[in-house]
């Protein structure tokens, strides 16, 4: 790619950091230039994570109608889905499935919120609980 | 090891490439990040639909993560000692001691549970590499090779970043040189690491691999027009975040030895290399052209219809332009 064709599209996504690109001077010689990103990186990422916020939003009302448990939510909050969250938390993806009802979530062991919890990266009463507000995603 | 100067920082197109580079900077040894990708012969496309990351299949444009370290030590004789925990506060003391001891410090971190990573960048990708050079207090000062100056993070938040399970858990991995050579024979390495990059491009035994991945994956996009149309728009953004976003991306990383290519080249006098690489600059800027078309399906208005023959017929066109110049420096004397 030319120096000039380096795309500085100062992408949302990047919140003003900058990415190094290969790309060539007028003699052909390579170096590294610091792009502000590219909107065809931006598109594929906003699809992304809109995608997840679909999904946790969809969560968000389940769990706020008592359909699922707020664990629904969290995981998606938190960017994952069920394979992640099972692999990450070392359990079968039946087990985990079981816990979005909100009633075998509610007897759940303190030792397995807390599992979920630091899996999560969020305290066990934000875990049991749902956000107030539908921000950040949720 | 003692290094020859104070830990110098640079920015770099990707990640694990850059850390190499900046080791053997600090030790000495001033290889650029395109000849350590090169050398270890990192260039590769893999199309895994049975791995799912996140919902979607693994699409790779280069090796797996930790090939390049491996590489660069059975090419040129660099050692390394590689370290992984079972506890995490075992894996924070191991480092911790090896920063007072003065080592810089190779990692495999989850970009999700990094905090200096942009919000809207966080995804859940665990085969991320940095370097930790010096703890302040409760911080470490970390070289990230994508981040244009070093970042900081709190032992907590790397411990968690190092600690995470799942697909290509790091398990706290760290590593560093133990011994890096102080002269390299360049007219013996480059070609061999070529020829062998080359030929485990054209000649995999598997369809999933090399320019017969390319292929499948190209079949697979033609293959969308049955699909939901929900997930073929996903499918198709999936596959630009895996080529532009994800480290450095499927086109970067054929600019990345497009530009060692070069440098080969003026090392040894060879004018095939010079040649190649132009080659391989127009490869990187086919797959670039590649998802500017993806992008504008996958932002498409619901009325539009998406021409998937056209994506399957330019990505196999790709694949063809790439195969060319494995085909060349395969069959040309590179000494």
């Amino acid at each position: 790619m030319d120096n000039s064709k380096v795309p500085q599209h100062n992408i949302s996504t990047y919140a003003n950091n900058k990415k190094a690109i290969y790309a060539t001077d007028e003699n052909g010689k390579y170096g590294i230039i610091a792009s502000s990103g590219w909107d065809v990186e931006e598109a594929a990422t906003k699809q992304a994570l809109k995608e997840l916020e679909r999904l946790s939003s969809q969560a968000y009302d389940q769990a706020l109608s008592g359909q699922a448990s707020p664990l629904y939510f969290h995981m998606y909050d938190r960017r994952m889905d069920l394979q992640t969250l099972a692999q990450a938390t070392g359990m079968f993806q039946w087990r985990i499935k079981r816990h979005f009802r909100p009633t075998a979530f509610d007897k759940l062991s303190a030792k397995m919120f807390a599992r979920y919890a630091d899996t999560l990266g969020i305290s066990i009463q934000e875990l049991r609980e749902l956000p107030d507000r539908r921000a950040n995603g949720a | 090891m003692v290094p020859d100067q104070s830990f110098q920082h640079a920015h770099s197109a990707h990640c694990e490439s850059g850390v190499m580079s900046l080791m053997m900077h600090h030790y000495g040894l001033p290889l650029s990040e395109a000849m350590v990708f090169g050398l270890s012969g990192a260039l590769m496309f893999a199309y895994l639909p049975f791995v799912k990351l996140g919902g979607m299949p693994l699409i790779a444009y280069r090796s797996r993560p930790r090939a390049i370290i491996k590489g660069l030590q059975k090419n040129l004789g660099i050692k390394m000692k590689m370290q992984t925990f079972s506890q995490p506060a075992k894996g924070t003391k191991a480092l911790d001691s090896l920063l007072e001891q003065g080592e810089i410090v190779g990692a495999q971190t989850s970009v999700f549970w990094l905090p200096y990573f942009p919000e809207e960048m966080r995804f859940h990708f665990n085969a991320h590499n940095l370097i930790i050079y010096k703890k302040e207090g409760d911080e470490y000062l970390i070289s990230d090779p994508v981040f244009e100056t070093p970042v900081r993070c709190e032992t907590q938040a790397l411990q968690k970043a190092r600690f995470v399970k799942g697909v290509m858990a790091p398990k706290g991995l760290l590593y560093y040189p133990v011994h890096v050579p102080e002269t390299i024979n360049y007219a013996v390495v480059i070609p061999k690491a070529i020829k062998k990059n080359a030929k485990a491009m054209l000649k995999t035994p598997v369809p999933i691999a090399g320019i017969r991945g390319i292929r499948y994956l190209a079949k697979a996009i033609g293959k969308l027009e049955q699909k939901d149309r929900r997930y073929a728009k996903l499918f198709l953004g999936h596959i630009v975040r895996m080529q532009e976003e994800i480290g450095t991306g499927g086109a970067g990383f054929r600019f990345i030895y497009a530009s060692f290519l070069q440098e080969a080249g003026k090392l040894l006098g060879n004018p095939l290399l010079g040649e190649t690489s132009q080659m391989m600059t127009l490869v990187g800027d086919q797959w670039r052209e590649f998802a500017l078309m993806l992008a504008k399906a996958i932002r498409s208005k619901e009325s539009q219809t998406t021409d998937f023959l056209a994506l399957q017929t330019k990505l196999e066109s790709v694949a063809d332009a790439e195969a060319a110049v494995y085909r060349k420096l395969l069959e040309g004397n590179l000494v």
